[in-house]
């Protein structure tokens, strides 16, 4: 798209147009979006013809339109976090990656359903309504970024932004068959990006392949002084690295303890194909060890709901959002008790408690002192696993997309879907999923997760274009060519 | 670890200040339960030799020049407000009436 907009073939106003009637056609059925910018998106392209028929100098992706999360706030634009508790507040700023996105010249659609707070791994948690996975409407899109994730899938954006805590970005690419990479933390500014977790967040770039996510990487990251533990670094160049094609000689650690039970054997076999790719293209696989992976899940699950609990502390109905049972006899306690429990859902209150109770004198130290000691031993893991091997891989999750409705009362069994992406968040290093096939038991999309040192995403960005483009020969067409065609609602 | 009661997650919702109804509470007590037995695994290799780690890089205080900047105007900073009145935020009483 960017290359026919270069060239002249296409406008920017043609092609943000072409978006918003393909989401007119199908959002109804796949609910990505909970609101659509027209007017500012379609300024934005009217802009950016104007300049490029002065001939003036343009960024690579300038014109193309893309698919926001909600969890960023955008100026003038409601931005909910896919909770009631923000219903209808325009933020006055913009996030620092907004900033970004608009200075180089991208069009902005609109906002993508998330599960509330991103709090969840199926985008079953908003407060407005599930997404639907475009491969199957019955099932989930993975989460909290299922909008974006699924706008891919059906075509509805090119490009989007999602934002990543335990495996947010990567695991709904898993599921949609797109790609979706979780940068280095620090790598993008967290400026602007409404907090779950301040240790483990991270925005980062989603598209349908390796270069285009590489495209958007480069614009989006970089040192911001808003954000006091933004990296203050050159920005890897993942562009020149997806377009390497080259993985010769490279070390490629298998990480062992993610690869056995609880991993559908569809799953498995295609991230074994993924693997098989790769050894054909000249790399050397190397099995790696990471013990203490067994107990990441349950450490992340003590440091997110702690820092959660904290950070939603700011919804207190006296500044923005919504206010409940004001009637001037109640007082500002009372008032801020009924709103938080009008606005907040079931999971947001269930991680506010239990990270109030991992917190709490008595309990600090077994649980939330615990759990930070458990993420030193990860990066521990990494490190010696990063000793044998230039990048860590992995299935990026046990299974396919499962069905609306099956885990949604089993927090338990809903946590265990990030069990391979979670470690690469609590060690702060960069994370990517990429499609390797859909798995023959139920044709649906399967996840190649690659891991690469912190600030080396361009490692990441190597193998993913290697095994993309090995991939693709083999199968003749990108595997999005498969998705079923939505019928117009 | 000792069990959660009701009891335990209305202290722990009035810390929290989200107000619970009966049901709300036993059904979280239930689920705490849950949780808090699968989550204490941690305390198995949390050895006392393991120092912690709160961040996954170094972080430090960043300090910058004390310089007047543009920023939003009081009309901005309150657009989102439940309620105000002159230029400031309105917010319910914070003494008790005695």
């Amino acid at each position: 798209m960017a290359t026919a907009l270069a060239a002249g073939e296409l406008s920017s106003v043609d092609l943000t147009q072409l978006h918003f009637d393909q989401i007119e056609k199908v959002d109804g059925a796949v609910h990505a979006f909970l609101y659509l910018d027209k007017e500012g998106a379609l300024a934005q392209a009217r802009t950016v013809d104007a300049k490029r028929a002065k001939g003036e100098a343009l960024g690579p992706l300038a014109g193309v339109p893309l698919a926001l999360k909600d969890v960023l706030a955008q100026k003038g634009i409601p931005t909910t976090c896919g909770s009631k508790m923000l219903e209808g507040w325009r933020p006055p700023y913009d996030a620092t990656v907004v900033t970004k996105l608009k200075e180089a010249g991208i069009v902005i659609l609109g906002k993508t359903n998330m599960d509330e707070f991103a709090m969840g791994s199926s985008t079953e948690n908003s407060a407005y309504g599930p997404t639907h996975n475009p491969w199957d409407l019955t099932r989930i899109p993975g989460g909290s970024g299922g909008g974006s994730a699924a706008s891919l899938a059906a075509f509805e954006a090119p490009l989007a932004i999602g934002t990543d805590t335990g495996g947010s970005i990567r695991q709904p690419a898993a599921v949609t068959g797109t790609v979706g990479v979780k940068p280095t933390y620090g790598g993008v500014s967290r400026y602007g990006l409404i907090a779950f977790s301040s240790s483990l967040d991270q925005a980062g770039p989603c598209a349908r392949t390796v270069l285009d996510a590489a495209l958007l990487h480069e614009i989006i990251a970089g040192h911001d002084e808003r954000d006091s533990t933004s990296i203050n670094a050159p920005v890897p160049q993942v562009v020149k690295a997806a377009k390497k094609l080259d993985v010769k000689g490279m070390k490629i650690g298998v990480v062992k303890e993610l690869q056995g039970d609880g991993f559908q054997s569809g799953v498995l076999s295609r991230f074994h194909e993924g693997l098989d790719a790769l050894v054909s293209a000249g790399a050397e696989l190397v099995e790696v060890s990471c013990p203490t992976f067994d107990y990441a899940l349950a450490a992340y699950y003590l440091i997110a709901p702690s820092e959660c609990s904290s950070n939603l502390a700011r919804f207190d109905s006296m500044r923005y959002g919504i206010r409940v049972g004001d009637d001037g006899q109640r007082s500002a306690e009372e008032v801020m008790k009924l709103t938080r429990h009008a606005g907040f859902g079931a999971e947001v209150k269930r991680r506010i408690i239990l990270g109030t109770y991992a917190l709490s004198s008595g309990y600090y130290d077994a649980y939330y002192g615990s759990a930070q000691k458990v993420r030193t031993l990860l990066m521990r893991d990494f490190s010696a696993a990063f000793a044998l091997a230039d990048v860590l891989v992995s299935p990026t999750t046990p299974t396919t997309a499962f069905k609306i409705g099956e885990q949604v009362d089993d927090p338990l069994a809903m946590y265990l879907n990030d069990i391979a992406t979670i470690p690469v968040n609590m060690a702060g290093i960069g994370g990517m999923s990429l499609p390797c096939g859909l798995a023959e038991e139920d044709g649906l999309p399967v996840g190649f997760q690659i891991m690469s040192p912190a600030m080396r995403d361009d490692l990441m960005y190597q193998v993913g274009g290697t095994l993309e483009a090995a991939l693709l020969a083999k199968w003749g067409a990108p595997i999005l060519d498969k998705t079923p065609v939505l019928a117009a609602r | 670890m000792a069990a959660i009661s009701r009891d335990d997650v209305a202290h722990l919702a009035k810390l929290a200040r989200i107000s619970m109804n009966d049901s709300e509470l036993d059904h979280l007590a239930e689920e705490m339960d849950l949780i808090l037995g699968a989550v204490a695994r941690v305390q198995e290799v949390a050895g006392r030799d393991v120092p912690p780690t709160s961040h996954p890089i170094p972080v430090k205080n960043v300090v910058r020049e004390d310089l007047v900047r543009p920023s939003l105007t009081p009309q901005e900073a309150l657009s989102g407000a439940p309620a105000q009145s002159e230029d400031r935020f309105k917010v319910p009483q914070i003494l008790g009436e005695e």
